[in-house]
């Protein structure tokens, strides 16, 4: 009797927004990834456009080109604008990869090749944090720090000329506080990353996914990786672009 | 109803066989790192020497840069190959960052004018 009652109720259960299977079709660990990610972009966005709407409303406005034109760690100490930043942003590109390419593997249970392209996904975020920390030294030996500017001789030299003291300070205040917590929250989401693609390279190390029979948390550990490109995208663009 | 989940199904089925291949992985750095190339071009050439209207410059970038996510979402994040449904779950709320964008601007035009 069950048989013949239940062939139907499976059929109409069957259609993907029935409520028979999951209509997105992802597991559910990747499902939340992606809402959790959905949620820090919104984060993410909030704190680009109150920079945005600081720096729409202020008279002046440090140059980027101006203010990012050494290469912290040379002897370059001007000159030489974007190109400190464009290493960090290939560095970033590049590890990106690297995890597609460790992604890639997965879907083939190739173990080797995804404990290498993890390896090399740790060690291109090692590499920007690394980039990162010299970019912070050198503001901070300017002198600009959460709260704190460069002293007026050394702020004149981040402005087009004959912008007036006052407004410098004000809107140096608001550039100093805004890049040292958009590109700190940025920096942190690196550091989380790294910390997350150190201990599943541990897993996959292990045989874990191996055993598990599927390398689906490489992905979504993949799928935050990449979500902390895609921000510094952003970042690029309207902290040393725009 | 009925025709729009086959669709769906179809397209997943043909999404099945394209997922990411090394080639294509490949072609997307070439896509992005040749993005990033004409934004520098752009800040370091083209626009200090005044070879395109300053007032184009900040529009180009941003556009550029919506590419560049484009690409990372949808081929790196793998979203063009999942389902409709969950692409949309994704890309549908993230429309309301540009009702703040709009209010926000706003806003600063009006703060300037207190501030001058």
């Amino acid at each position: 009797m069950s048989t013949t009652v239940a062939q139907p109720v499976d059929e109409i259960k069957s259609t993907p927004w029935s409520g028979g299977r999951s209509p997105f079709e992802v597991e559910y660990g990747k499902m939340m990834m992606w809402f959790f990610l959905l949620s820090d972009a919104f984060t993410f966005s909030s704190l680009l456009i109150s920079y945005g709407a600081l720096r729409f409303s202020a008279p002046t406005w440090p140059s980027p080109s101006l203010v990012f034109q050494s290469v912290p760690g040379t002897s370059i100490e001007s000159g030489a604008p974007l190109v400190f930043v464009g290493l960090m942003t290939l560095i970033l590109i590049i590890s990106s990869v690297t995890m597609v390419l460790a992604v890639e593997a997965g879907h083939r249970n190739a173990r080797k090749e995804v404990i290498g392209w993890m390896i090399a996904t740790v060690i291109g975020g090692l590499m920007f944090l690394g980039c990162q920390a010299l970019e912070w030294n050198h503001l901070h030996s300017e002198g600009f720090w959460w709260g704190h500017i460069p002293n007026a001789a050394t702020l004149q030299e981040f402005f087009a000329k004959g912008v007036p003291l006052g407004q410098q300070q004000m809107t140096a205040h608001q550039f100093a506080n805004l890049f040292f917590t958009i590109t700190g929250f940025h920096g942190f989401h690196v550091f989380s990353g790294v910390v997350i693609n150190i201990i599943i390279t541990i897993n996959v190390l292990m045989g874990t996914y191996e055993r598990r029979g599927s390398y689906l948390m490489v992905e979504k550990v993949g799928l935050y990786w990449h979500f902390v490109d895609l921000v510094w995208v952003f970042v690029f663009t309207f902290f040393y672009l725009v | 109803m009925s025709a729009e989940t086959t669709n769906v199904h179809h397209d997943a089925d043909h999404g099945e066989h394209q997922t990411m291949t090394k080639k294509r992985i490949l072609n997307v750095l070439y896509i992005l790192l040749g993005i990033t190339a004409v934004e520098f071009l752009i800040a370091l050439y083209l626009g200090p020497h005044y070879k395109i209207p300053s007032h184009w410059i900040n529009p180009i970038y941003i556009i550029l840069t919506l590419f560049k996510a484009y690409f990372i979402v949808a081929f790196f994040m793998h979203l063009k190959f999942e389902k409709v449904g969950l692409a949309l779950a994704i890309i549908v709320p993230i429309l309301f960052i540009i009702g703040l964008i709009l209010v926000l601007t706003n806003e600063s035009h009006y703060w300037i004018g207190l501030r001058l």
